[in-house]
């Protein structure tokens, strides 16, 4: 990358004007051009033959207006995007010490899995009777999810985190309906140290958001959560571990007031790496948690995304599942695809059946590591965390009275 | 096969680049310190997009176009302060079950009109002053076109949006734009450039606007700046409207979107330029033409569509499902039964039928000959 500012030697020790300081950061010294301004429209790199004459059958509607998009040939695609690719920091090249994300190592055994043409050249509307397999690779993932976590059912159809927290909250929303108590319960207590996507979905699903304070050293008090749950009390939403990085001591407690008061216990499943093979939400009263597998099982972040968000339910919400669902009988794995099929499920929550290609690198990471490999990349990461921590304890005082963080490194 | 997702060809260079480390293994882009290769190519991404559909501004992705369209629809429902949306019958059923299912959670109305296989359905008729929005889909599930300058001149009398959705985005090299045709607010599907079928997902969705409308908008936004040098660089903004800022004052709960599989997309894109993509869409149009025109030939096959871009509906004498799957036993897949999607609506003798530029003239032979050998006459 190149250096704009020219060094000028006639300036140095005669009347040089004041310069301003230079930070040095070298962080935003970007030269690569657009493609806007490097291609041209004409040019394509992708060769293709132009079709033999025919009859177009676009009425009036043929495209007048060109887009305006420009065109790079192969030798001019490959530099511009390795060049890019250079200015990004990931965690192929070093530590990534992130709170609010779990980022470890993505095995490339993944990868090659996905690119299977079994799993990556099939329509999501072929007969079911051509995709066996690949829904049999689906529910054996679900079915390892739910034994992981202790839970009754699992929803794949969640695209991402945050749509998984949705569709839990819409679960929950379904079986208050049911109930006859939507009317009455509205309220969604969220902790105030909360990831942001959490209030955002329960307002999106229609709930009101009341914020719950922590106590001093990051973690939640049953006693303020107590307070404030009344008959108006639809669900609690609770990050464990929670993004203050510790272990919110007291979640058993906390379940069992909320189910007292006849609401709903939503956690967030962001930190599941942490928990992983060591606790299970279902012994500790979770009624739904995502669980991302672009972090907990290890589907690569792609700068954001795409990541797949499954939700765990307990028996209490499990009917109310969104479609589609697999069910299997002796003519093999069929997917439930309409709510006629199952009335009490919530509906639809996004088009076609989930994000296969996460489910395949998920399923491999899993069966790559077994039980007794998942379990140990859980407490490599907690003890690398706390090694980390150690070694800053000069540098940064401890807030945590339990003194265990469980900051989301990994070590695979 | 299409109805929402279609098999194309994907350059080798886009999986060669998409796998490099440094775009495979980075987080989002919250820091753009160390972030830059990914924020160009978003900013790169959403001018494609806007391009391509003839609006204004672009985000930087939805998980797919079903969300996407329950985004829009939301965003509509913002702007105009109204609480109702009426969904085309040429609608993709999956996108119209997922609005009406978040609807029914955030308590706003729904009206979804009939199946509408010939694209003749009247909208003036049935937007009104508490309409928020009318969801359009062109090329529609049937594959027909549709020229949305009524329904956007229709929406606009009565102070409503008009959303324009698209499945098959390979459309827009041939067919007018939605943003030609009045449309104000954009959502579709993008898997068809840069990604392949993977059952479904990860795909995705693609989401423009107006400027005028932009700070309504959902998801992430890349912009172009200058850092403290002069230099040019790019960032994240307008994140008041997201998730982490106003958690439940946000446009959307939408965080991680779909990074990836939009880079796939934008080099794609950039392979292709004006030129190319015009040319796939053509060869596409092309090959959906000689296989309606092949189909057209066997008794007991009749194509239902005027217009088409590369998928196009048959009536056909028989179950669709039961023949689809004999066909799958024969190792050709049929189309998709349009009962698989909407049961129980009398539609059970269509197939809708898709070409893209991998099919050849011998699939074409293979396909009719094994339909007409399924049908009952």
């Amino acid at each position: 990358m190149l250096m704009q500012q020219k060094f000028d030697p006639q300036a140095v020790g005669t009347e040089a004007p004041v310069a301003k300081t230079f930070t040095g950061s070298r962080g935003l010294e970007t030269e690569e051009g657009l493609i806007f301004e490097t291609g041209r429209p004409e040019n394509t790199g992708v060769d293709l033959d132009e079709p033999l004459p025919f009859k177009h059958r676009l009425g009036s509607l043929e495209r007048q207006e060109p887009a305006g998009l420009p065109g790079l040939s192969e030798p001019e695609t490959m530099p511009h995007y390795v060049r890019l690719s250079r200015l990004n920091y990931a965690i192929d090249a070093g530590i990534y010490p992130l709170g609010s994300c779990t980022m470890k190592h993505n095995p490339r055994l993944n990868e090659s899995m996905v690119r299977l043409p079994g799993f990556a050249d099939i329509h999501p509307l072929q007969p079911q009777s051509t995709v066996q397999g690949a829904l049999e690779l689906i529910a054996e993932l679900a079915h390892w999810l739910m034994v992981m976590t202790g839970m009754d059912a699992v929803a794949m159809s969640p695209r991402a985190g945050a749509h998984g927290e949705a569709c839990g909250m819409m679960a929950i929303k379904a079986a208050i309906a049911a109930k006859g108590e939507d009317q009455a319960r509205k309220i969604v207590l969220v902790p105030g140290s909360a990831h942001g996507t959490n209030p955002a979905s329960a307002a999106g699903a229609g709930f009101e958001v009341r914020t719950v304070p922590a106590r001093a050293d990051g973690t939640l008090d049953p006693a303020e959560v107590m307070r404030r749950l009344g008959p108006d009390a639809a669900a609690i939403m609770l990050t464990n571990p929670n993004t203050c990085e510790l272990f919110e001591k007291d979640v058993v407690e906390i379940a069992a007031l909320v189910h007292e008061a006849g609401a709903y216990f939503y956690c967030d499943g962001a930190n599941f790496n942490a928990i992983m093979s060591k606790t299970r939400p279902g012994d500790l009263g979770v009624d739904a948690m995502h669980i991302n597998l672009h972090k907990t099982f290890s589907t690569p972040h792609g700068g954001g995304g795409p990541g797949a968000g499954p939700v765990v339910l307990s028996s209490r919400l499990a009917p109310f599942a969104p479609v589609p669902f697999l069910r299997r009988d002796k003519g093999g794995f069929h997917l439930v695809e309409h709510k006629s099929e199952a009335p009490d499920s919530l509906g639809r929550i996004a088009a076609f059946h989930g994000q296969m290609g996460m489910f395949v690198r998920a399923f491999a990471y899993m069966l790559s590591h077994g039980a007794d490999g998942l379990r140990q990349a859980a407490e490599d990461a907690v003890l690398s965390a706390n090694y980390v921590r150690a070694c800053l304890k000069d540098l940064c005082p401890d807030h945590s009275e339990t003194g265990f963080a469980c900051m989301r490194f990994c070590s695979t | 096969m299409g109805a929402g997702a279609y098999k194309h060809h994907v350059p080798a260079t886009v999986d060669h680049l998409i796998q490099r480390s440094e775009f495979l293994t980075s987080y989002t882009p919250y820091q753009p310190e160390i972030s830059q290769g990914t924020l160009q190519t978003i900013f790169e991404f959403q001018t494609q997009v806007a391009g391509l559909t003839s609006m204004d501004a672009a985000n930087a992705s939805m998980y797919d176009g079903s969300t996407a369209t329950v985004e829009a629809v939301a965003m509509a429902h913002r702007i105009t302060k109204r609480r109702k949306a009426i969904l085309s019958g040429g609608l993709h059923p999956h996108y119209t079950e997922v609005v009406g299912t978040y609807s029914a959670m955030s308590g706003d109305a729904v009206v979804v009109l009939p199946p509408d296989v010939f694209a003749a359905e009247n909208l003036a008729g049935v937007v009104g002053d508490e309409t928020a929005c009318v969801v359009v889909q062109s090329p529609d599930l049937f594959g027909n076109l549709r020229d949305l300058s009524g329904a956007a001149a229709t929406c606009h009398a009565k102070g409503a949006l008009l959303i324009a959705v698209f499945t098959e985005v390979v459309s827009l090299g041939l067919v007018k734009p939605p943003g030609a045709m009045g449309a104000d607010i954009v959502a579709g599907e993008g898997q068809s450039i840069g990604n392949r079928l993977n059952f479904g997902g990860p795909y995705v969705g693609l989401f423009a606007t107006k400027s005028k409308y932009l700070r309504q908008m959902p998801g992430r936004l890349c912009g172009e700046t200058v850092d403290a040098s002069g230099r040019r660089g790019f960032v994240l903004t307008l994140s008041t409207r997201e998730q982490h800022i106003r958690p439940d004052k946000a446009t959307s709960n939408i965080c991680t979107n779909s990074g990836l599989a939009s880079l796939a997309f934008t080099i794609h894109m950039s392979l292709l330029g004006d030129a190319g993509l015009r040319r796939l869409a053509r060869v596409n149009h092309a090959n959906a033409v000689a296989l309606a025109d092949r189909l057209a030939a066997v008794k007991g096959v009749k194509v239902l569509n005027e217009t088409f871009f590369n998928e196009f509906t048959i009536k056909i004498a028989g179950d669709a499902a039961e023949v689809v799957h004999r066909m799958a036993e024969q190792g050709v897949l049929g189309g998709v039964p349009a009962s698989r999607l909407l049961p129980d609506k009398g539609l059970d003798d269509l197939i809708l039928a898709a070409s893209t530029e991998i099919n050849t003239d011998a699939d074409r032979v293979t396909y009719a000959k094994t339909l007409q050998g399924n049908l009952s006459c």
